[in-house]
């Protein structure tokens, strides 16, 4: 056996209910904490901050935002890159209307407008479901990326139709714009994602997260015995929509500094959905998981192609990720349906047990 | 305001009929290419209660194959044959891969697995075939390619492509082919058995995979004349994918296991965001055809939750 918990008692209630209750666990998080907080400011460079930290963490959020609507409530939505599109326009707008607020608090504001437009799509949940709800995700999809680029107001009437984020100050210390450094924006990135999967993890723990599920795994049964749809559908509407339009504007302030409206197309919502079927339908763990995996896989076939001695052109690279995506999706949908958090879990429980198969 | 809205389009196209039935054609010729899409979805939904978001990328796929075998020099109609090949390989493959290890699965995996596949898809005709736009071989496959200007009686012209037309035609004749496989022969009364009950299907001797396969294969062909007719009116290219997005609220209109269904639903699409594009689109800046169709379709949900054909019954909660 590599560990075992053997030993660990809990003596009261808040012991039980803790987030954490293995100690083995608690360790572990805090040797991530301290290597996303201090290895890696201390070691990483610029390439490394941008083009991977930054944006692996943004789409943690976005998919942890997904996979609360569709793994924990099962309602699938395929309107993800639309409802970020949301958080970053009204980010944008909120610091053009008030340069002088503190950006974490746009940022966090942002994300309500977006949870009411998500309410608003949502409203449909309550009558239909499955497939049919898709449509109507669907819809928000492409409407709203209709109102991105028609609507001028809502990119200052800009000549390029896009959004650019100007410069700005948090705590006197520049935070966006092309001046910012990678490190305080990670930095920035890094405690709003971390703070935000806290309260998340807590919120799917309680009441509200017990509903969503409740609905998701049989909604008449939920209903019999007293959740109420409308609230709880809602409710999972609004949270999802909420972190989506938070990784949105996190996406533009943060990672990258200007973006047109096909910034949030379709391709965006596929993404997302990937990472959260790939890491894994009903787990907060495996959003991380799956964003990694799926944000970090063109880099390493980039990286090891050649070396296996195949010369390949960039957008065969993006081919070949395309169709390990695809196949992957498949691949896990099949034989694991709770992704690379369950093969995780399955791993912890054989240290547990080895050199034993069964323990 | 009120008058721009409910007034002045109808003025418009009572002053310019010519120009309205001119749209009302553009707006059939895409209703029926939304249509023949609607029917691949179809076909495999009711045979199997999967909902085969690959349709899409199946048509462009299959449009690919065959301007891309035509490019290698294999003649039109050979590179045709082996592009039905091709398809037939693909249903074989979806079916023994990706469909039969997923039975009795929830509707939502197995839409995700379609999605999958399309993303699977994407990336293999892109590495095989390239990304760039080609040219359809209408000539090449004795497809008319002129257009006819007829005459209206105050000198106004209504055009029409010939290859819409062909569509047309082609379109129906699929859907009476259909509804004669479906309700007349053999493997159609099973196709149709299965649709009911996968279980008692099972107990009288019908091969699930057998009958799967067939489906996809047949959704295949639809795809290919789909990708041909769309591909001879704009180019063949990834850019066709999208088109598969609008046949989802053609589905819903149609509801979700009736060929006469899709059609109309397509029609119903296709006229709808013609006229509203055109006569309603400039009020609000124009672009609208890209969401029209879902809110049609939205609001004829809360109205009618199983489509103006549709046998099942949806849930509600």
């Amino acid at each position: 056996m590599f560990y075992r918990e053997a030993g660990q008692f809990k003596t009261s209630y808040e012991a039980d209910q803790a987030l954490f209750p293995i100690r083995q666990d608690r360790i572990g998080l805090g040797i991530i904490l301290a290597i996303a907080f201090v290895v890696i400011p201390l070691t990483a460079n610029a390439f490394f901050l941008t083009s991977i930290m930054i944006p692996f963490l943004v789409f943690a959020l976005a998919t942890i935002g997904l996979n609360i609507l569709t793994g924990y409530a099962g309602q699938l939505s395929l309107g993800t890159g639309a409802f970020m599109g949301v958080g970053a326009y009204s980010a944008y707008k909120l610091t053009s209307i008030f340069p002088e607020a503190n950006l974490i608090l746009v940022i966090l504001l942002s994300g309500v407008f977006s949870a009411g437009i998500g309410v608003v799509f949502g409203l449909p949940s309550l009558r239909i479901k499955g497939l049919y709800l898709a449509v109507t995700t669907l819809a928000a999809q492409f409407f709203l990326e209709w109102c991105f680029i028609r609507i001028p107001w809502l990119y200052n009437y800009n000549a390029s139709g896009a959004i650019e984020v100007q410069q700005r100050e948090l705590f006197g210390v520049i935070a966006t714009g092309a001046a910012a450094t990678p490190l305080t924006r990670y930095f920035i990135v890094l405690s709003i994602v971390i703070a935000l999967t806290w309260l998340v993890s807590n919120v799917i723990r309680g009441r509200i997260g017990r509903q969503w599920m409740m609905i998701r795994d049989m909604d008449i049964a939920a209903e019999l015995i007293g959740v109420r749809p409308l609230t709880a559908k809602l409710s999972a509407f609004a949270v999802s929509s909420y972190l989506c339009g938070v990784a949105g504007a996190m996406m533009v302030f943060f990672w990258l500094g200007a973006a047109e409206p096909s910034a949030f197309a379709i391709s965006l919502s596929f993404q997302v959905l990937f990472m959260a079927i790939l890491g894994g339908l009903g787990s907060l763990t495996g959003c991380y998981m799956g964003a990694a995996f799926i944000w970090i896989l063109p880099v390493l076939l980039r990286v090891l192609l050649p070396s296996l001695g195949l010369s390949v052109a960039a957008e065969t690279v993006q081919h070949l990720t395309f169709m390990i995506v695809g196949a992957l999706i498949i691949f896990f949908l099949i034989t694991e349906p709770h992704g690379l958090a369950r093969l995780w879990r399955i791993g912890k429980e054989k240290l547990r047990v080895w050199p034993f198969p069964y323990g | 305001m009120v008058y721009d809205i409910i007034i002045d389009p109808f003025v418009q196209m009572v002053e310019q009929p010519d120009f309205l039935l001119q749209v009302l054609w553009e707006g059939f010729v895409s209703g029926i290419l939304y249509a023949l899409i609607a029917l691949g979805f179809v076909l495999i939904f009711k045979a199997s209660g999967v909902f085969n978001f690959a349709q899409g990328i199946m048509v462009v796929f299959a449009g690919l194959t065959l301007v891309g075998l035509h490019e290698n020099g294999v003649p039109a109609f050979l590179a045709l044959l082996l592009t039905i090949g091709v398809m037939g390989v693909l249903a074989y493959g979806v079916e023994r891969v990706v469909m039969r290890p997923l039975v009795n699965q929830p509707d939502i995996i197995l839409l995700m697995a379609t999605i999958g596949l399309t993303y699977f898809l994407i990336g293999f005709g892109e590495l095989v075939f390239g990304g760039e736009p080609k040219r359809m071989i209408a000539d090449e496959l004795w497809l008319p390619t002129g257009s006819t200007a007829i005459e209206m009686g105050d000198g106004g012209l209504v055009i029409l492509q010939h290859i819409d037309i062909a569509a047309a035609v082609i379109a129906m004749v699929m859907v009476a082919g259909l509804g004669v496989f479906f309700n007349k022969t053999r493997i159609g009364r099973a196709l149709r058995a299965v649709a009911d009950d996968h279980q008692a299907a099972l107990s009288v001797g019908i091969s699930l995979n057998q009958i799967w396969a067939i489906v996809w294969f047949a959704a295949g062909i639809v795809a290919l004349a789909t990708g041909i007719m769309w591909g001879a009116r704009s180019d063949v290219s990834f850019a066709l994918e999208i088109i598969a997005f609008k046949a989802l609220p053609v589905l819903i209109l149609g509801g979700f296991t009736s060929i006469p269904g899709a059609i109309i639903g397509g029609l119903i699409i296709g006229f709808g965001e013609k006229l509203g594009e055109i006569y309603w689109g400039p009020m609000v800046g124009g672009g609208i055809e890209s969401w029209l169709a879902y809110i049609i379709a939205l609001i004829f949900l809360l109205f009618r939750p199983q489509g103006l054909f549709g046998e099942r019954i949806i849930e509600r909660v």
